[in-house]
């Protein structure tokens, strides 16, 4: 290498040495003046306060207990908790309703088609912030109060309280049948390695699907009648002024979930649709043509294809829902960011609270895209 | 199916209402199943919320009884129709509100030019800089015997624009740049644009916000501090400016490797080969996507309520705190939903458009 500008590898080591000299002179300043601005304020940096009382209620304690006298690490617990328990059961619920649609979308039936196509434009093109507002001024402002409440199923309960609905009493039998499915669903994994292993060896495909599924349902079923067959449900009872009993679901949580759920759906439908229309109809044809009935066809031709189209932006409307559970904030459902931010305005450690935020969210994003990198890379051509 | 398909299509060819009714309503009885559902489901539906909207709905009423009256009944825009100055100006000095109307109407229209081909010449750049000099004259004044109005008390539908219009002119060079370090060959460049993008994609817009309101200040030496706007516009510059820069790296990543080798070949420098060949054809096919992320970003531009700056919706949300007008929060948002539908419905059908006719050049370029 000569030492001179002409020569392109010594140009482009001058640079990143000046690259790397900037951002670490920029990086001092900043912190410079942050601990010479602490000083002045005397606010003490560090993540001592996480021992401390919190000092505040927290309105959904679902997952883990908690009370006022209770840690800020506790609380902060509790946010991470509810930010992952709506996080999950939204991504559940907007994947079913978002292919739902998408699927729709592509329907023969003309109705089905154009009522699809008009959900997609229009939830697209409204900020979530004011879809979650809509839901939110919608239960807590008109719905009824708990003595009118609406009754639309036996036992399910709607006021401006939140959504009643009943759930079967705790019983030992119930933990015995989650560890049967548990059980079922290992050997059912099992079951269809043999059996991916025995139609490569014999060119038989064994009725994998069937026993899978048996394996999964049978089990829990059989714990459930060992266990004594428990009919007995909690139903929601108006005592007074609210509602005892049953499962409740708040109204910040039923607002965020529903806004979640839609917003995410219309995207995820969008992103179904373009998967199923990249695979050319020939594909079908040809494994019609192959003597395959339509829904093998579809099982083992299309949908192979296709989800190697939906996965990788799929992963993408993961991600963006985990992150707008953060609009939490906006309604006063207790998640990371609104109990790290109560935390913030309390104690003053702003710099720790952004932090935690930002290091929660990281972590979630990082695992979910791991995650899927990991499914897409299964799902991949092999050998290109 | 696929055969009963083919059949149906060659004994029955779709002509007249009644064939068109058969093959795409009432084909099997599936279809005829979920036909029936849904119009069942309209026919209950759209009446009652015509009814609710329209016929019942109170337009104009000095105070809110009238409204409270029909709750339940008819939807009360007359919340719109007397907030509707607060709505859309905020704290701006009433009888200046003629100020920042004729700054969005300039906006607007700056937007729409921008939007036509036939004005994508360089003399657009002096027509922006032009418009945006009138549009800071008018909101802040202090010349021309303007009052002067400091930016604390913007407000409204104005602010919504601005931030959106501010925050991608400064995000869409920086984001340029961004890409390009991304695909450089230098392993510390890359390394800092990568981590760049990954930190700020991989965190949610309202960590960045608080960012801005509440570290922002800790940053600056001491005796300089900048006000709430422009923190809350930093924080939505360098958002932008990330996903931006995954667009346009998708239309870098486009350009065929020829290109590159092509410009290589004739002997040009980085930075010629980068300005000449490689991103006046990678940002061209990047138009559309971009297009889609600035609606994006429009929508994002919401957040900045819950840091306390007062955008459109933040002013739609605080004259709900009047006691007169508590409990009309569904035709409010409803409000809010229309104004932000009918910016980002008409941005979406021009990205389409525009993909379109793109697309077509690009057919035709090859033939």
């Amino acid at each position: 290498m000569k030492l001179s500008f002409n020569d392109p590898r010594f140009r482009s080591l001058v640079y990143q040495a000046a690259a790397i000299v900037s951002a670490l002179a920029f990086g001092a300043y900043l912190v410079s003046n942050t601990l010479a601005n602490l000083e002045e304020r005397r606010i003490a940096s560090g993540f001592a306060f996480l021992a401390r009382e919190a000092g505040f209620a927290i309105g959904e304690t679902t997952l883990i207990a908690y009370s006022a006298a209770d840690s800020y690490l506790r609380a902060l617990t509790v946010g991470l908790a509810n930010t992952l328990r709506v996080s999950l059961i939204g991504i559940f619920a907007a994947t079913v309703l978002g292919t739902l649609i998408g699927l729709a979308r592509l329907s023969h039936n003309w109705l089905l088609a154009r009522l699809a196509a008009a959900y997609v434009e229009f939830i697209r093109n409204v900020p979530l912030l004011v879809q979650l507002f809509l839901w939110y001024v919608l239960i807590t402002e008109n719905l009824p109060g708990s003595r009118g409440a609406l009754e639309p199923l036996p036992g399910w309960y709607l006021s401006n309280r939140g959504i009643h609905f009943p759930v079967p009493e705790p019983h030992p039998a119930y933990a015995w049948m989650l560890g049967a499915f548990v059980a079922g669903t290992v050997a059912a994994i099992g079951c269809a390695w043999c059996g991916r292993r025995r139609q490569a060896r014999t060119g038989r495909r064994p009725p994998v699907l069937e026993i899978a599924l048996a394996c999964v349902l049978v089990p829990p079923a059989l714990a459930y009648f060992a266990g004594g067959a428990p009919t007995a449900l909690s139903v929601p009872q108006l005592t007074g002024f609210n509602f005892t009993g049953g499962m409740t679901l708040t109204p910040e949580f039923a607002a965020l979930g529903a806004g979640l759920v839609i917003y995410t759906a219309a995207f995820i439908a969008e992103i179904v649709r373009a998967g199923v229309l990249a695979i050319p109809y020939g594909q079908f044809e040809a494994a019609f043509a192959l003597g395959l009935r339509r829904p093998l066809a579809m099982r083992l031709v299309v949908l192979p294809q296709a989800l190697r189209v939906i996965v990788p932006p799929l992963t993408n409307q993961y991600l963006n829902l985990t992150k707008n559970s953060s609009l939490a904030v906006a309604i006063g459902y207790p998640d990371i960011v609104s109990i790290a931010n109560t935390a913030m305005n309390q104690t003053g450690q702003s710099i720790e609270g952004i932090a935690i935020i930002m290091a929660v969210y990281l972590t979630i994003s990082l695992s979910i895209s791991a995650f899927m990198n990991w499914y897409n890379a299964r799902i991949a051509l092999r050998g290109g | 199916m696929a055969a009963e398909r083919i059949g149906t299509l060659s004994l029955q060819p779709a002509v007249g209402p009644v064939a068109w009714l058969r093959s795409n309503l009432f084909s099997g009885w599936l279809n005829t199943i979920i036909t029936l559902a849904i119009v069942y489901a309209l026919w209950h539906a759209i009446p009652a919320f015509i009814d609710w909207a329209f016929v019942n709905a109170i337009w104009q009423t000095p105070d809110s009884k009238a409204c409270r009256a029909a709750a339940g009944e008819g939807a009360c825009w007359a919340f719109v129709a007397e907030k509707h100055r607060f709505i859309l100006f905020g704290t701006y000095p009433f009888e200046h509100h003629w100020r920042p109307a004729i700054a969005c109407a300039i906006l607007v229209a700056l937007w729409a030019v921008s939007a036509l081909r036939a004005f994508w010449r360089w003399w657009l750049i002096l027509v922006w800089a032009a418009g945006l000099a009138v549009i800071g004259t008018l909101m802040w004044g202090g010349v021309l015997g303007l009052d002067f109005v400091e930016n604390e008390r913007w407000g409204g539908l104005i602010l919504t624009l601005l931030l959106t219009t501010f925050g991608i002119a400064a995000a869409f060079p920086l984001s340029v740049a961004i890409a390009l370090g991304r695909r450089s060959t230098m392993p510390v460049i890359q390394g800092l644009c990568v981590g760049f993008i990954e930190l700020i994609r991989g965190v949610p817009l309202i960590s960045l916000l608080f960012m801005a309101s509440v570290m922002l200040p800790l940053f600056l030496p001491a005796g300089v501090t900048i006000d709430k706007l422009l923190r809350a516009q930093i924080a939505l510059v360098l958002f932008a400016a990330a996903y931006l820069a995954e667009v346009i790296r998708g239309g870098l990543q486009a350009i065929p490797a020829g290109q590159y080798e092509a410009a290589d070949a004739l002997g040009l420098s980085y930075w010629r080969k980068t300005l000449l060949v490689v991103l006046p054809q990678a940002l061209r096919i990047s138009i559309p996507p971009i297009v889609n992320s600035v609606i994006a970003f429009f929508k994002d531009t919401s957040l900045v309520l819950i840091i306390g700056l007062f955008d459109l919706l933040s002013t739609i949300k605080v004259s709900l705190n009047e006691p007169a007008w508590t409990g009309f929060g569904l035709e409010a948002y409803l409000f809010a939903a229309l104004v932000y539908f009918t910016f980002c419905f008409a941005m979406s059908r021009y990205s389409q458009n525009l993909e379109r006719t793109l697309a077509r050049a690009e057919e035709g370029k090859r033939r």
